[in-house]
């Protein structure tokens, strides 16, 4: 194996891994969506009257979050064709969809639900006092108070799943981890195109946690929780 | 065809027995990768709360070039994946420093610590400054100095609010063990990948059970860190 | 004529564009007792403060019991003083403060204990005895083991009372002790204070807006306005006899 530093292999290894960006990035969407998605799902589900669904819920919540995602992402990938009946084979990216974003939703699903529980009790109450209906109650007192301060980190998941998508990597999804590990192994030097994937990855991070962190301290000022009570 | 439905009868039966053997056989075919994973998991702890006290006291510095270099440590761990910075480490510290670690078992901790101490220096870091103004006015008042201040009030109370986080943080260290795998350790995960290629058919009883080890390990982790945001509701005075 | 306990000297202090004192001169003679009072925004709490060493000055001196408080001497040229001067020079002062600011993961005893102990090196078995009898002496001695968040706020203000007492200092700083608190809780602390200003023989400053009970104890007022003292006097000098009118507007104000 090559065991010296090379700006020559850096060069050559550099438009190789870029052709795995665009996968890198689209898988980060779409997976980022999908858990949007399914976080409704969660929070409608620990919503519902019932001690024992709410029970069961709250486990199999805790179960996806408390179990890596790279054995979640094998399970989809290459144990789920296999379940008698019900098993289709997935592919790469499908897989990476669904095992990030079923995993992903189960923290952005406690996002959701504490957006709704920061929302002063009093704000419920005057609500009910001016006579809203429910529709209305959530559509113009309760979601515009609770949907801004989740934003920020709404936003810091989204690159918490950018940083977790080149797991999809070991199911041969061909994003940028899979094509420097293939350049690695076509050239027998691997730390020059993972470099490059490193400096990838805190290139797109970096600012964007930066911003996320201005809009953070933008949202406090304008939302200030004393402010309903004083 | 007579045959077939013949034999096709007692088959719910028989499915059951064939998967409950499959558990007695695969559970301690997984159990062996036991011992890697938890000591991968212990070790790396340690190493990342070395490193969170280290790097979040350090970005609290009146020194610019240490806060600036702890910075620098922080963001680009934080910055990129772990499992990017595990390969990196799998390939450049023979590079680097001309040594091998002598296991890659190392390697994972290395990578695991290093990557959630600079997550935990945040929580560090912010749970010292969150530690009300009041607190450190108080402790001058009564003539303490800096270092006085900083043990006997403000670490005390910091450590309380951090608990909940380092037990989150824990938590995801345990999820990060299953990266050893790809680097060659025999860990839970690198037996069921065995398992499974063995006998592709048992692929979703391999890794149900890969899934249900990782949460019963993670069980204490979970009840500490419900413990700890019990502790850290009550004795710290923040604003 | 006794030498003053603590002499400011043309103490100027500024935050940002903003001058809140513009020039305090003003002597405390030991077991004086000062009330502050004055305007909100007038600059009162920040005289304490900086007495405390919380606030630096931006201009002036403070001497306290004859030694520069912000300022030390080195190789014969006067500097900005370090943590260890300050922590000389300040050890004879206490101060309570308007939010309390117990230490909250500390039972009550342990809060008055922790700073003999750790800052004046004291003998444990001696300071718990002392801090027993303070905490009894302010009414609490049956909440030795209790925590600060199980105590009203009255309770826990006289716990912070106790808690610099235990230091024995010479200078007491009461910083609005009162203006947390619920109207019924008031009094009790007040009354500790009381207390405190006819048995105990060291300096106190009250910045303070209960105006009757200021008057009351004290032996020299001070009318703060504008980042000045317009006023000062004894209690009935500056009430009865002053021509300033924005203090009689102040006292119609306030005295109801």
């Amino acid at each position: 194996m090559n065991n010296n530093w090379s700006w020559e292999t850096f060069m050559d290894a550099l438009p190789f891994v870029l052709q795995g960006l665009w996968i890198t990035v689209s898988l980060t969407i779409t997976c980022y969506l999908f858990a949007l998605l399914l976080g409704f799902v969660w929070t409608f589900l620990r919503k519902v009257p019932n001690k024992f669904f709410n029970w069961v819920v709250t486990w199999v919540m805790e179960f996806i979050r408390s179990t890596p995602p790279l054995v979640q992402l094998f399970f989809l990938f290459y144990a789920w064709p296999m379940i008698p009946g019900i098993g289709v084979t997935l592919s790469p990216f499908t897989s990476a969809v669904l095992g990030l974003g079923i995993h992903f939703s189960t923290y952005i699903g406690e996002i959701y639900r504490s957006g709704i529980e920061s929302i002063d009790k009093g704000q419920w109450e005057a609500s009910k006092a001016l006579n809203f209906s429910t529709i209305d109650k959530w559509r113009k007192i309760i979601l515009p108070q609770a949907i801004p301060p989740t934003i920020p980190m709404l936003g810091n998941y989204f690159i918490i799943m950018f940083k977790e998508v080149p797991l999809a990597s070991t199911i041969t999804v061909a994003g940028i981890m899979l094509m420097a590990n293939s350049y690695g192994a076509q050239n027998w030097s691997y730390l020059e195109p993972l470099t490059i994937v490193g400096i990838i990855f805190l290139v797109l991070s970096y600012p964007s946690a930066v911003l996320i962190k201005k809009l953070e301290v933008k949202m406090n000022a304008r939302f200030d929780k004393n402010a309903a009570i004083k | 065809m007579f045959n077939l439905e013949f034999y096709s009868e007692p088959k719910p039966k028989l499915e059951g027995v064939i998967i409950m053997n499959a558990i007695i056989e695969i559970f301690p075919q997984l159990a062996r990768g036991l011992h890697v994973t938890i000591t991968v998991l212990l070790a790396s702890a340690i190493l990342a709360y070395l490193m969170a006290f280290i790097a979040g006291l350090c970005r609290l510095s009146g020194n610019i070039i240490i806060r600036k270099f702890t910075g620098f440590y922080v963001e680009v761990f934080r910055g990129t994946s772990l499992i990017v910075q595990l390969f990196w480490l799998y390939y450049a510290i023979p590079m680097l420093f001309g040594i091998q670690l002598g296991s890659n078992w190392w390697t994972g901790v290395i990578a695991i610590g290093l990557n959630y101490g600079a997550y935990l220096s945040e929580v560090v870091r912010g749970s010292i400054l969150s530690v009300a103004q009041g607190q450190s006015e108080a402790a001058t008042a009564l003539n303490m100095s800096r270092f006085q201040r900083m043990r006997l009030v403000i670490f005390p109370q910091a450590v309380r609010m951090m608990l909940p986080e380092f037990g989150n943080y824990t938590i995801q260290m345990l999820k990060g063990t299953s990266l050893v795998s790809l680097i060659g350790m025999t860990d839970i995960l690198y037996y069921g990948d065995i398992l499974r290629s063995s006998n592709l058919s048992q692929a979703p009883i391999v890794y149900l059970l890969v899934l249900v080890f990782y949460f019963i390990l993670a069980l204490p982790l979970i009840w500490l860190t419900r413990k700890g945001e019990h502790i850290s509701k009550k004795g710290v005075a923040n604003g | 004529m006794t030498e003053p306990i603590v002499r400011f000297q043309d103490v100027h202090k500024s935050f940002g564009d903003f001058d809140v004192l513009k020039g305090i001169n003003l002597d405390i003679k030991p077991a004086e007792k000062v009330a502050v009072i004055g305007p909100s925004g007038s600059g009162k709490t920040t005289i304490i403060r900086m007495l405390m060493t919380l606030e630096e000055p931006s201009s002036g001196d403070i001497i306290v019991d004859g030694k520069n408080l912000w300022k030390m001497k080195k190789k014969e040229k006067m500097v900005k003083a370090n943590e260890k001067h300050l922590r000389e020079v300040r050890g004879d002062i206490g101060m309570v403060f308007q939010h309390f600011n117990l230490f909250p993961h500390m039972t009550i005893l342990e809060n008055c204990m922790t700073a003999p102990i750790h800052v004046k090196k004291e003998n444990k078995e001696e300071v718990r005895d002392r801090s027993v009898k303070m905490l009894e002496r302010v009414g609490l001695g049956d909440k030795l083991d209790s925590y600060p968040n199980q105590l009203s706020g009255g309770q826990k203000q006289r716990v912070a009372m106790a808690r610099a007492l235990v230091m024995r200092p010479k200078i007491m700083l009461f910083d609005e002790v009162t203006s947390a608190l619920d109207p019924e809780l008031v009094g009790e602390v007040l009354e500790v204070i009381r207390d405190l200003a006819k048995h105990e023989d060291m300096a106190m400053v009250l910045v303070t807006h209960e105006m009757d009970f200021a008057l009351d104890i004290a032996d020299k007022v001070l009318f703060l306005d504008e980042g000045v003292i317009a006023e000062q006097g004894t209690a009935s000098e500056v009430i009865e006899h002053s021509e300033n009118e924005r203090l009689q507007g102040f006292l119609r104000r306030f005295r109801g």
